[in-house]
């Protein structure tokens, strides 16, 4: 037990087998994607042992919070590393805006020979044309129908104001910033100890979530299906599907977290006015995830 | 809190003390730190001489790719870590880290992904072979079946360094003694605060960058292959944003550790403490916008050629301000010369060596006569080696004495020093000539013309090696036996550290302490 104020807690298991789990993940999904037959099964042994610490985790760090373990001082680190891990999470994403935005700008109208790239481009691909979204790869420009990278035959781009009401990115953007706004009424109906209205607009939050996914899972089929539009579709396919797909990852995330925390609260009547982080950091990281959306609409969607 | 650590293995393997976590980083590093010197040597043997005497072309590469890796991520990184689980609670005042499980599960994974990575050398077509910067194609198109263990090792080590810098990042900000405002902190927790938030920054952006690699060889994507309207020099540019920041981490802490052992042997306070403090941010920020001067010869425009020359030559200011600053501590001061002194002294004199090749390397004109030669070797060596593996072995020696309650061998240590010195600059120093007089990095073979050069690196990397076992020695015999130390160790050092007993307690600073500063 802690003879000072900040409890450090006693010898633990949790990170071993955290490290444990999370190798076999990968160990796993690298020898899964590189063809070996034991890999699915390493991944998924790697993915339960990993998912069963983490719920052993939470609910220590839960139960020692309940046992009044936790002081300010030690609630304060854990709201400061949530905040730096989402900027970790900001970054990641960083990474794939910058190289959308590095084709769209720089590299593809150097692909076609601006600049002072002198005659490599008339040499590598001559005849291809930098546009975006790229319809046509410099594969295509030079050899047609026997081109290995082929773009996509429509693309998701911004249909006009008057077809808004039927593009679905729309409705992805009204349902995320909904969901926003109904997370944090939560947040202020359990800081004025309103149970009830807390779980429904977390509910509500929960729900929109799900929606969201569903609508997305629905554009990547009519994607595949009707569009042509794969993630072996040249750099627009990579970049459309890595960002939404990415995005999708974190709303899933943040959807199943959400989830925990509102099941807490309607089964285990967890959180008070007062302490509420669990829920307040899945709230942030949910803000978080809307926010990216935000640019991905814009910067995929709407300008795509 | 109050009893001691537990018996047995499982005292290391579920700990949440940030001394025993610390130490698991310290011997990692140092393993790491012999596994990657083992490479070294493997490739200092071949370029004895020209011809291919010793492993084929593939395997060199390996050697040099495994090389690089290992030593950055594996020996470079972990050892600050360990560094700052044993010290920054120490010098703030407090009980330990501020997350004590991620602590230790930030420590577990490296031993899982070094694992992984070099169980990629026995793998069908060999390890990596792409060079430690992973440039594509090589490391897409061309690249052996094991790069995505690679991929999955570096996804997982770079989870690690984000959970650590969080840590730390959580633990200075929130854990400081009563009265320890920012400004009175020791350098070596400011630095490293800075260098947490540019793993924090840049971390994520090389995990992005690998994932986009792996999408590329196993999916279909086209980000690096023009043929579907990606670029290779998109690669260059995201692993440039992420290695430049890198480059800094495995030196920021480094100038903390220095900034506290140059006053205490030379007895005067830091000649200029916030300068410091300003100094080692505007680094920090810089190594933000500097990333493309790897790449001045890849093809960039003139204007973003001038911006990242000029960028880059900025940062000499406040690294002059660093060096004159030290400068300036031991001027007058009454010096002395234990080994920790010792390596901090010639850490500022061969640094700035590094830094002066670095200038050169920053003119983008010139740089295209230098690039991918020897001299680009010599000066990223004189940074590292003198930079980072010194400071941490000042620091070794300097904390030494407060971890285990022994005095090292001063002798011993100082001969260490000096193999270690002239090892380094016999093996580095020429670099630069045989690079200025054109050879190419990671080639197995070369024209008889650099080969007196290539002979004398070889026989200093040798001697370096040999210092380094020494070193071994000396911290084992350290730890089992030896003079017992005083709580102050040196004479009248500066810091929270040397207020509690050496070795120190299982657990320092249950309650926080009394904090005065003395500047």
């Amino acid at each position: 037990m802690s003879g000072g104020t900040y409890y450090v807690p006693e010898q633990s298991r949790l990170p071993i087998w955290a490290s444990f789990g999370l190798f076999l993940t990968v160990f796993g999904a690298a020898n899964w994607i590189n063809g070996s037959s034991a890999g699915p099964w390493l991944f998924f042994a790697g993915g339960l042992t990993f998912a069963a610490v983490l719920w052993n985790w939470f609910s220590i760090v839960i139960s020692e919070n309940m046992a009044g373990l936790n002081s300010p001082q030690l609630k304060h680190s854990y709201v400061i590393g949530m905040g730096w891990f989402i900027f970790s999470e900001v970054m990641f994403f960083a990474a794939f805006f910058g190289a959308l935005f590095y084709i769209r700008t720089l590299a593809l109208p150097w692909l076609a020979g601006e600049g002072d790239g002198g005659a490599s481009s008339e040499l590598l691909w001559p005849g291809f044309e930098a546009q975006w979204p790229l319809m046509t790869t410099p594969d295509m420009a030079v050899n047609g129908e026997e081109a290995l990278r082929k773009g996509p035959e429509q693309s998701m781009s911004w249909p006009g104001f008057g077809a808004l009401l039927g593009w679905l990115p729309f409705w992805n953007t009204v349902i995320l910033l909904s969901s926003s706004v109904t997370v944090h009424f939560a947040h202020t109906a359990i800081k004025n100890n309103n149970r009830k209205q807390f779980n429904i607009m977390l509910g509500v939050t929960v729900l929109l979530g799900f929606i969201f996914l569903i609508l997305q899972a629905e554009e990547y089929i009519h994607a595949y299906q009707e569009l042509g539009l794969t993630l072996e579709s040249g750099i627009y396919g990579s970049t459309f599907f890595m960002l939404t797909g990415f995005h999708g990852a974190h709303v899933t995330m943040g959807t199943v977290m959400l989830l925990i925390m509102w099941l807490r609260s309607v089964l285990k009547g967890h959180f008070k006015p007062d302490d509420n982080f669990g829920f307040e950091a899945a709230s942030w990281y949910w803000h978080f995830v809307d926010v990216v959306w935000v640019g991905l609409f814009f910067a995929v969607y709407v300008f795509g | 809190m109050a009893h001691g650590p537990a018996k047995g293995i499982t005292r290391w393997l579920y700990t949440t003390n940030h001394k025993d976590i610390g130490s698991m980083y310290l011997w990692f590093s140092f393993a790491m730190f012999f596994l990657g010197g083992i490479f070294a040597l493997v490739i200092r043997a071949e370029l004895f001489q020209p011809g291919l005497q010793i492993v084929d072309p593939n395997f060199f590469n390996q050697m040099t790719t495994m090389h690089g890796l290992v030593m950055v991520f594996g020996a470079v990184m972990p050892a600050f870590v360990g560094l700052a689980n044993w010290m920054i609670p120490m010098q703030i005042g407090a009980p330990d880290m501020a997350l004590p499980r991620m602590n230790n599960w930030s420590f577990w994974i490296l031993p899982f992904a070094f694992a992984m990575l070099s169980s990629t050398l026995f793998m069908e077509g060999g390890a990596p072979n792409f060079g430690w910067t992973f440039y594509a194609p090589l490391s897409t198109t061309y690249a052996p079946p094991s790069v995505t263990f690679f991929i999955f090792a570096v996804h997982i080590m770079g989870a690690s360094s984000i959970m650590g810098a969080i840590n730390i990042i959580a633990t200075i900000v929130n854990m400081r003694a009563p009265g320890m405002t920012y400004m009175k902190m020791p350098l070596f927790v400011w630095t490293w605060l800075i260098t947490a938030f540019l793993l924090i920054a840049v971390m994520p952006v090389l995990a992005g960058v690998v994932t986009m690699m792996l999408m590329d060889i196993h999916f279909g994507t086209s980000f690096f292959d023009a043929a579907g309207g990606g670029d290779p020099v998109l690669f260059q540019h995201i692993f440039w944003f992420f290695g430049h920041p890198e480059v800094y981490i495995m030196i920021l802490p480094a100038f903390g550790i220095v900034s506290a052992i140059i006053p205490t042997f030379a007895r005067k306070p830091l000649f200029g403490y916030s300068s410091m403090v300003y100094a080692t941010a505007a680094i920090a920020f810089l190594s933000f916008v500097v990333w493309a001067h790897h790449m001045f010869t890849v093809g960039l425009p003139i204007a973003g050629e001038l911006f990242f020359m000029w960028a880059t030559m900025l940062i000499a200011v406040p690294t002059g301000v660093k060096v004159f600053n030290w400068v300036a501590t031991m001027f007058k001061g009454a010096m002395t010369f234990e080994t920790p002194m010792l390596f901090s002294i010639a850490f500022v004199i061969l640094f700035t060596i590094g830094g002066f090749s670095g200038l050169m390397l920053a003119i983008a004109p010139a740089d295209f006569q230098y690039h991918d030669t020897y001299f680009v070797v010599a000066h990223f060596h004189y940074v590292l080696v003198p930079g980072a593996i010194f400071s941490i072995t000042a620091g070794v020696y300097y904390w030494l004495p407060k971890w285990c309650g022994n005095m090292y061998n001063e002798t011993m240590g100082k001969v260490h020093f000096w193999l270690a010195f002239i090892g380094l600059n016999v093996t580095f120093f020429p670099m630069h000539f045989s690079g200025l007089a054109g050879m190419p990095r990671r080639i197995p073979d070369y024209n008889m013309m650099f080969a007196d050069w290539n002979m004398i690196s070889s026989v200093g990397a040798f001697l370096f090696g040999a210092a380094q076992v020494m070193f071994l020695y000396n911290v084992i015999a350290t730890i089992v036996g030896g003079k017992k130390a005083t709580a102050e160790v040196w004479e009248n050092p500066e810091g929270l550290e040397w207020t509690v007993p050496s070795p120190a307690p299982y657990h320092t600073f249950s309650e926080p302490p009394e904090f005065k500063s003395s500047h």
